[in-house]
């Protein structure tokens, strides 16, 4: 049988659009648009590319030079009151930072505030922030202050899992990372705890963790 | 039983054609650009309206598509200067920014108040 070169699944002398020809008509069939479904793919899409700008990164390390800042100020507090208090007004700091960094950020943007992703987030932070806030009286009442670092360092890992989810990759592992160190510290002795090791688990967390990821998600998702 | 078979086999005619075209709509509906219409088009501009300037990764999870698909959707908006195109290499490693353009923004406002429009007119007959 004599080898054949010709080439039969396309025929070299017929052009390609003589078997798939192009459409004549430029304009769009009436019947083929869906404005609803298409203003409801647009509103989709900015939203899900919104969660790449709404957490603030810069914001972030800010928070974390805070709590840093923060750690050494309440280690050199004489009782577990005074250390409280230390921790309590950084948490309120650290709100105003983060109101402030997001605002930023949005404005930046031209992105709403509290619509899409933002509001998916804020919504996933809230519910363990007031069960920190409830259980932070509870234990301080019952003189479990060595309980704290791990349950806020643990809180707190679970609310940015469940408020990140819907932004960046590098938001629920943050998430992940501050709940490893909670667990960490709910492992360590409690003596320890009593010690200054509250303070180096928290400084870690709430210092280290925010620094680090901070730093990415500015250097990777603007800002 | 051999006619029965053969008529089973015999390809009848349908009764209505394969495709019905249906006549266009008397409507004043608005001429909607067709560059833009495409629905990863749509997606690209969409989620650069939203963002000063999204990478070619971020753009492909965005919209959940192939390298291929969104390389040749990027080039039509680029070559009709809705979007602009920024190739770099940072630490040896190349890189692909978007950026909207003022007539690419323009392209998605009017794209969206045709749409307002079209629900208006639909809504109205």
């Amino acid at each position: 049988m004599p080898h054949s070169r010709q080439h039969h699944l396309r025929r070299p002398h017929r052009p390609t659009h003589a078997i798939f020809p192009r459409t004549p008509n430029p304009t769009i069939d009436p019947g083929s648009v869906n404005p609803a479904d298409d203003l409801r793919f647009i509103r989709d899409t900015m939203e899900r590319s919104a969660s790449f700008t709404a957490v603030p990164g810069w914001g972030q390390v800010i928070l974390g030079l805070t709590a840093l800042a923060a750690a050494y100020i309440a280690a050199h507090q004489p009782n577990p009151s005074a250390w409280l208090k230390v921790w309590l007004a950084e948490a309120v700091l650290a709100v105003i930072i983060a109101f402030i960094s997001i605002r930023w950020k949005a404005n930046r943007r031209g992105l709403p505030l509290f619509t899409g992703p933002g509001r998916k987030v804020a919504l996933g932070l809230f519910p363990p922030t007031i069960a920190a806030a409830l259980l932070t009286f509870l234990l301080q009442r019952n003189g479990m202050t060595a309980a704290l670092a791990p349950t806020w360092l643990l809180l707190y890992g679970a609310g940015i899992i469940t408020g990140g989810l819907y932004s960046v990759p590098a938001v629920p592992v943050m998430g992940l990372c501050f709940m490893a160190t909670g667990a960490l510290a709910a492992v360590a002795p409690a003596a320890w705890l009593n010690g200054n090791a509250a303070n180096y688990f928290l400084a870690a967390g709430f210092g280290g963790l925010h620094i680090v990821f901070g730093f990415l998600i500015a250097r990777r998702h603007g800002g | 039983m051999a006619r029965a078979l053969a008529q089973r086999r015999k390809p009848s005619k349908p009764a209505t054609p394969a495709r019905d075209h249906a006549p266009a709509p008397a409507l004043q509906l608005p001429q909607l650009d067709r560059l833009i219409h495409e629905r990863i088009r749509l997606g690209i501009v969409s989620a650069l309206a939203t963002n000063a300037s999204l990478s070619f990764k971020d753009l492909k999870r965005i919209l959940k598509t192939t390298d291929g698909n969104l390389s040749v959707h990027a080039r039509k908006l680029e070559e009709a200067e809705y979007i602009s195109c920024l190739k770099y290499f940072e630490a040896r490693v190349p890189r692909t920014e978007y950026r909207l353009t003022a007539a690419g923004r323009r392209a998605l406002t009017q794209y969206l108040d045709q749409m307002e429009h079209w629900i208006r007119v639909t809504r109205e007959e």
